[in-house]
């Protein structure tokens, strides 16, 4: 019984979680061949040293060559880190006072507060960006606000640019930073604070000295959980971002459909996840922990 | 009780009007008669109607909706075992490789896991349409669910189950009498996390679906590359609003389950 318990998630996580990631590394390790699908080696076990063999000697890093040749996907992986970086500082900007007066705000307020932050969490990702463009646009809401108060004489262009790119991340991604940061804060030993004053600590003083510092977990957890994702993302580049957004989640998901050359896609997709393995096993890291402390 | 100081109830004002004016503005330009999405010339209900006949819409909205039912079920079911195996299972071999398994799929780019699931299912011939995107956000959605579950089976009290034992229950009784109603509230919680993050994935059911099986996040996103649609504002409407209405009335029926399920 117990081991059926484990054995199923086990098998079926391994199946279709690490197994095809085997598959990617192996055709992001092969060449491109005319025929549909378009790549060549598959390992034929049945056929024994031979055909492992004759598999090895094929496998070679001529897609990964190429991604060094090319300037377009190195650049797409450092805008892609520029942007998400970026994007998370602003996200902690937003969120982190949010967060605060959160777990500041009167007690019978608190679940509404939450559910007030993840309420839009829970509704369509693809329309919270949509929303943007109708808001963002020439003729949107905002450079319609902005003309009107004569603030501007000509709109703003904000659509298909880094802006709205940045805008429309922090926008999307704000609750999943303010929840881990909103719970390390309101856990915490309101009596450190009362003790910072008595030894005479300003309020801002505190603030930096004690609250930031036992809130540093949740800042980590929250802006992992923004940066890792992000540096993926397509939708919101592709919606909000113009045809010089470069991100890599938007070269690959090019490079698959639009001119269906597989191995670089993959290959794209191999580099994305070695760029990831510190930021994802940090996080798990973080996660763990918080396992460890609640249990 | 202390008063809030004016810097956080300014932060708060700010941070909620950011988070839902963007969706305030799109309900109510659903509402208006132009056919220009930014200017308003009056009240209608007009592209309400015209939604309804919508054949396309109609027919991606029925896909999205087997898939969610379907893949959310599986997800749970899977999702809670996994729980049950990380919070139970003791220091059986592999762990570390599981718990990595479970949560890495939270944070991997959807790109990453879509590309890798069409390589999986092409070079295994399964032919794609809705079985293969039911597959697919089985796998990443049970990890939310999972997550979800351990959190509440990390504040549960065993000795309830013991006692249940001692009483001279069998393990399944037990499971069943005392376990099962206690973690419902998060297996619920976890099954409608799955749910709806399934109805709201373009990406991986983009690379996972074939010709037959078109979701409505794919037809949305092919109709907003277009630019801004009244039409779309009414459909986003629509989701919202049941979305809305599904999660408060969840959050009433089991109160706390769905604010420690966003909270992890």
């Amino acid at each position: 019984m117990r081991r059926l318990l484990i054995a199923i998630p086990y098998l079926w996580l391994l199946a279709l979680f690490l197994v095809p990631f085997g598959i990617v590394l192996k055709i992001a390790l092969s060449d491109a061949a005319l025929a549909i699908p378009p790549y060549t080696p598959t390992l034929a076990l049945d056929e024994g040293w031979q055909s492992v063999r004759e598999f090895l000697s094929q496998l070679d890093l001529e897609n990964f060559v190429f991604l060094g040749e090319d300037a377009l996907y190195w650049k797409a992986y450092w805008s892609s880190i520029q942007i998400a970086f970026v994007s998370t500082v602003l996200t902690l900007l937003v969120g982190y006072p949010m967060a605060y007066a959160m777990a500041r705000a009167p007690r019978r307020w608190q679940p509404a507060l939450i559910m007030l932050v993840i309420l839009p969490f829970w509704t369509s990702f693809l329309i919270r960006v949509y929303a943007w463009i109708g808001i963002l646009s020439n003729e949107g809401y905002l450079n319609q606000a902005l003309l009107a108060i004569g603030l501007i004489d000509q709109p703003l262009a904000l659509l298909n640019t880094n802006v709205a790119v940045h805008i429309g991340i922090v926008y999307t991604y704000l609750p999943f930073l303010v929840l881990p940061i909103y719970a390390t804060l309101e856990r915490l030993d309101e009596s450190l604070l009362d003790a910072a004053r008595d030894l005479g600590c300003s309020r801002t003083r505190a603030f930096w000295s004690v609250t930031l510092p036992l809130s540093r977990p949740g800042i980590i957890a929250g802006c992992l959980l923004v940066f890792i994702p992000v540096i993926g993302e397509f939708v919101i580049p592709s919606v909000l971002g113009g045809s010089d957004t470069l991100m890599i989640g938007k070269v690959l998901w090019n490079e698959f459909f639009a001119n269906r050359d597989w191995p670089v896609a993959s290959a794209v997709a191999v580099v994305l996840l070695f760029i990831l393995i510190i930021p994802i096993m940090l996080f798990q890291h973080s996660a763990m922990d918080k396992r460890e402390v609640t249990a | 009780m202390k008063r809030m100081s004016p810097f956080n109830v300014v932060s708060l004002t700010v941070g909620f009007a950011f988070l839902y004016l963007p969706i305030l503005l799109l309900v109510i330009y659903s509402f208006n008669a132009s056919q220009l999405v930014t200017v308003w010339a009056g009240f209608s209900t007009r592209w309400y109607g015209e939604l309804l006949q919508n054949e396309a819409f109609l027919d991606a909205a029925w896909v999205t909706l087997k898939v969610g039912l379907l893949s959310s079920v599986v997800a749970t079911m899977l999702g809670t075992m996994a729980a049950f195996a990380l919070a139970r299972g003791g220091r059986f071999r592999g762990r570390t490789l599981f718990s990595g398994m479970v949560y890495a799929p939270i944070v991997m780019p959807e790109i990453i896991t879509g590309l890798s699931l069409l390589l999986l299912f092409i070079s295994l011939g399964v032919p794609r349409g809705v079985f293969t995107v039911v597959l697919a956000h089985a796998t990443f959605s049970m990890c939310f669910v999972c997550v979800v579950v351990s959190a509440r089976l990390s504040t549960f009290d065993r000795s309830l189950e013991e006692a249940a034992l001692d009483l001279g229950c069998t393990p399944w009784d037990a499971f069943r009498s005392v376990t099962l109603p206690i973690i419902a509230p998060a297996v619920i919680a976890g099954w409608l996390l799955a749910f709806t993050l399934s109805l709201d994935d373009l990406v991986i059911a983009s690379f996972t679906t074939g010709p037959s099986a078109t979701t409505l996040p794919i037809k949305v996103y092919s109709s907003i590359r277009l630019g801004v649609s009244p039409e779309i504002n009414a459909l986003s409407t629509l989701i919202i609003g049941l979305v809305t209405v599904g999660i408060l009335v969840a959050s009433v029926v089991n109160k706390g389950a769905l604010l420690g399920a966003r909270n992890t």
